[in-house]
């Protein structure tokens, strides 16, 4: 028997409760000791180690064992250290050494609410299951009744609109000697032409400063180089003022969310603007935390954050769930999308954002009766944050493709599917998917679609995924340097590398949209609700999306 | 594909004459069906100008709910025209009793003005049609003045022939036409072009993609003649109802709407503000697929336009007092053969070719330029 001080005590682990195992090869390690510097989570460390020792020599060899004393790796078992499996320590290892396992058996989930907190982590809804959007297929091609189009030679216009459309009967239209003319003297709402991505919020806070960049890099680059009209969101927090004062300021829609972060400046920069911004998104819930509110820890609060919120460094900046003004919804809706609509001058669209909800219909209703409302962007449960209660990521919220089809078919039902243009986002590129997603959702009925997690993965090479790995964006300590405020870090991300695979992605998700939308024969306007070009294999969804089944 | 021929003329001429063109453009339509509208009338109805006509097909049993509903709303018959299908050779089989029958208004609406009118005479229509909905007693293409239409399951030819239109011609002198191609939907005669309501017709061949949106739009309009759609050709007719008699805009616009301009094509347009407007605010109407549409306004001009993905683009040929629109050359030479052919017209992406009543010449409207210029 074992004597009493090995066996179990309340909370004490073993390597196989936690989610990744460190594995590591004692003959390749050059005990450099650069792996246990690098990790974000101090979950392994040098440890001393008594190894068996075999070694044949002289003469005659014959194998000795012996047992010596050395140095090594060892994973800490301390739940508050355990290993995310970011593989950081791989990166670093000259010589292979290291790396990190999946434990499927883990326990992680028991015990991770240490001191009666509960697990906040960042990233996003930890399930492996194929989503609804990857279910979906392109399944109407034109034939032979007609030719469909060349994606590489026919010329195609992939854009979408936001902003409020009149009613047609409400269009400012003087005939004139068989010739149409516009009545100047009536105001028609702002309307941007814009490529059907965008790239959804993400603050300037929760990313580093050099993500941050890279991204607006990316986006002007675009613009102006490239001519796709990606536009970014800012997402709650600002931007810097030097942009805001820029010519560059028409790609970003500016965000504001229920701390207000960054208006000040916003306000302020607002009489020395030199382009209206793409639009103003206020931002009533996010898609992987519905009903939450957001937190930016003291320890990401560094200067130039502090300046751009006009905040103090180094305090918590809460952003409460509601808005303060939300004590209804005629009320947000009036007070919100009329007053930031005043504060340009009835310039730039305003619009809400919401979290997928079952109650999502009740919003739009409200929004399809106010002429201030530009839009309206659906988050649906697969969206992606900086930080978040893990019970909120991984069980709240609405997946986004029946939440997006129903409110579709109520404005088809109350005719204004094209005067309040829809955004869908939460889970768009999810698996790297990307155009093919935002094409279903289009064909679904949305005008364009948002991205965040797809753009972190894809130009920042965060390593977040389903089964838990990293997420560590809430704590400041994103080994990649996109979600941290420490220059140790995020000096680690090149923000002109950034840039470039921005820019790689969306030069590659506009001929991937091409290559769907020829084989249907639609090139000049976007297939908005175009839902007989899609099916799926599982009859239970194909009801619910209203699109045919196909097997 | 379907075959379309439209003729106008500034005299009177038979329907066969579409039919013989539709004959030569045999390998493009299968039989599947022949659709005929005919306007600006002749013959029998010459005299019978203001009177609505109600065009159909009826049963024994259909004929006389749809009596009895006529009386009930106090229309009047004033002249009945049947085909003569008795001396018909063929295999065809008549479904009921076809008729196109002049109606003398309720008198309470004689003085209700025009609107009133139109409105009575659709709700007659789509009421109509839907009583004879489940069982096909009824089915009713078309109740307006001085318009007529036939259709029929089987090839134009035979069709006609079974109508009896070369023995017994029904004179006109705007005929449109089409030959049948189905494709993606069951032979229907709902689904048989060219589509009506009130007084505009269309036919249209090529694949319309865009078609559910387009569908899904019309029908959130909540107006009431905005129905049907058993085929998605059906949806360019009611596109130029929409903006003509809903949105008031001249025909011209019609181009616009279906196939507008890139942004930066617009330029050369003194209507720029409006056409940007309009390409926002109307943006599920654009068609998007391969068509050429051939329609008719109420006022009898008619039109061919096209989407710049047609790669068979339709023509038009003749000489003041007679052109003809079709899908195909060999279908203009059937109908026109002494023309002067370097005057036929082949609308090209940007352009609306359009041919008053009068038929003295194609008027050509070229969207990019915003010009209009004349062939005659």
């Amino acid at each position: 028997m074992e004597s009493k001080t090995r066996l179990d005590v309340n909370g004490q682990l073993t390597l196989k409760e936690l989610p990744y195992i460190i594995r590591w090869e004692s003959d390749k390690c050059t005990r450099c000791g650069q792996c246990t510097a690098v990790c974000p989570q101090k979950a392994i460390e040098p440890a001393v180690i008594v190894q068996r020792l075999v070694s044949s020599e002289g003469p005659m060899p014959l194998p000795q064992t012996v047992r010596q004393v050395g140095q090594g790796i060892k994973q800490v078992t301390d739940i508050e250290r355990y290993c995310v499996g970011c593989g950081i320590c791989s990166q670093v290892c000259p010589n292979d050494a290291i790396f990190p396992e999946y434990n499927e058996v883990n326990k992680f989930a028991f015990h991770k609410n240490q001191g009666g907190i509960p697990y906040k982590r960042g990233g996003r809804r930890n399930s492996t299951e194929t989503s609804t959007l990857d279910q979906l297929k392109f399944t109407r091609v034109s034939m032979l009744t007609d030719p469909a189009l060349d994606a590489g030679r026919h010329e195609f216009h992939i854009r979408t609109l936001l902003g409020r459309n009149l009613a047609p009967e409400n269009m400012p239209l003087i005939i004139k000697d068989d010739e149409l003319g516009l009545d100047e003297t009536v105001y028609i709402p702002p309307v941007r032409e814009i490529f059907p991505i965008r790239i959804g919020g993400m603050s300037f806070g929760a990313l580093s400063p050099n993500m941050w960049e890279g991204l607006a890099m990316g986006v002007a680059y675009l613009n102006e180089v490239e001519k796709i009209p990606v536009v970014m969101c800012t997402g709650e927090g600002g931007m810097p003022p030097r942009l805001l004062k820029s010519r560059f300021l028409k790609y970003f829609i500016l965000q504001i969310a229920s701390g207000y972060f960054g208006w000040d400046e916003i306000i302020h920069a607002i009489p020395h603007m030199k382009e209206d911004p793409a639009a103003i998104e206020i931002k009533y819930g996010q898609g992987a935390k519905p009903g939450d509110g957001g937190l930016l820890m003291a320890f990401k609060v560094l200067d130039l954050i502090a300046k751009v919120r006009g905040v103090p460094t180094k305090i918590d900046l809460a952003s409460p769930p509601t808005h303060q003004t939300k004590h209804s919804i005629e009320e947000a809706v009036a007070k919100m999308l009329t007053s930031m609509s005043m504060a340009f001058d009835f310039r730039v669209p305003v619009y809400p954002k919401i979290s997928g909800t079952k109650t999502a219909t009740a919003v739009l209703n409200n929004l399809a009766r106010n002429p201030f409302a530009a839009a309206l962007t659906i988050d649906g449960e697969d969206g992606g944050t900086g930080a978040a209660y893990n019970v909120s990521l991984d069980k709240t919220g609405h997946p986004i493709a029946s939440n997006l089809r129903e409110c579709y078919l109520n404005l088809v039902k109350i005719g204004k599917q094209n005067e309040l243009p829809l955004f869908a986002a939460g889970g768009v590129g999810k698996t790297g998917s990307l155009a093919a997603n935002a094409a279903a959702l289009i064909m679904l009925g949305a005008s364009g679609v948002d991205c965040g997690k797809y753009i972190m993965q894809a130009a920042a090479g965060c390593l977040g995924d389903e089964r838990n790995r990293c997420n560590l964006c809430n704590i400041g300590r994103c080994p990649k340097g996109i979600t941290t405020q420490d220059p140790r870090l995020y000096r680690r991300l090149d923000p002109d590398l950034v840039a470039q695979r921005v820019v790689d992605i969306f030069k590659a998700a506009d001929t991937e949209l091409r290559k769907i939308f020829a084989p249907m024969g639609r090139s000049t306007q976007l297939p908005i609700g175009m839902s007989d070009g899609l099916s799926v294999g599982n009859k239970a969804i194909a009801e619910q999306l209203d699109i045919s089944y196909a097997c | 594909m379907c075959r379309l021929s439209a003729i106008i003329s500034d005299s009177y001429f038979s329907p066969m004459e579409n039919i013989m063109a539709l004959e030569t453009m045999k390998e493009g339509h299968d039989g599947s069906g022949l659709g005929l509208v005919l306007r600006d009338l002749g013959g029998e109805f010459i005299g019978l100008k203001e009177f609505p006509i109600l065009s159909g097909i009826c049963s024994k049993e259909g004929l006389r709910v749809m009596d009895e509903y006529m009386v009930k709303i106090g229309f009047k018959t004033k002249h009945l025209w049947n085909p003569r299908i008795k001396d018909y050779r063929g295999n065809m089989k008549a479904r009921g009793f076809y008729f196109a029958r002049a109606y003398e208004y309720p008198e309470w609406a004689d003085e209700a003005g025009e609107k009133v009118q139109h409105e009575l005479l659709t709700k007659a229509r789509l009421e109509l049609r839907e009583m004879g909905k489940d069982d096909a007693s009824i089915i009713i293409f078309s109740f307006w003045p001085d318009l007529i239409t036939l259709k029929e399951v089987g090839d134009p030819l035979d069709v006609g022939l079974f109508f009896g239109l070369d023995k017994k011609p029904l004179l006109a002198k705007n005929i449109s036409a089409q030959g049948r191609q189905n494709t993606n939907y069951a032979i229907n005669l709902y689904a048989c072009h060219p589509f009506f309501i009130e007084g505009f017709t269309t036919m249209t061949n090529g694949e319309n993609t865009a078609f559910v949106p387009i569908r899904e739009f019309l029908t959130s309009r909540g107006l009431p003649g905005y129905v049907g759609y058993r085929s998605d050709s059906e949806v360019f007719c009611h596109i130029l109802h929409y903006i003509r008699k809903e949105l008031n805009f001249p025909l011209k616009y019609y181009k616009d709407v279906i196939t507008p301009l890139f942004d930066r094509e617009m330029d050369e347009r003194s209507d720029k503000a409006a056409i940007e407007l309009i390409k926002r605010v109307l943006r599920p109407l654009t068609i998007d697929g391969p068509n050429c549409t051939i329609g008719t306004d109420t006022d009898g001009t008619v039109f061919m336009a096209q989407d710049a993905k047609k790669l068979r683009p339709g023509v038009i040929g003749g000489a003041p007092g007679k052109y003809a629109l079709m899908s195909e050359v060999c279908g203009v030479d059937a109908v026109i053969p002494d023309r002067d052919r370097s005057k036929d017209v082949f609308p090209m992406k940007y352009d609306m070719a359009m041919i008053s009543k009068a038929a003295k010449e194609i008027t050509v409207w070229n969207q990019k330029h915003g010009s209009m210029s004349t062939v005659n």
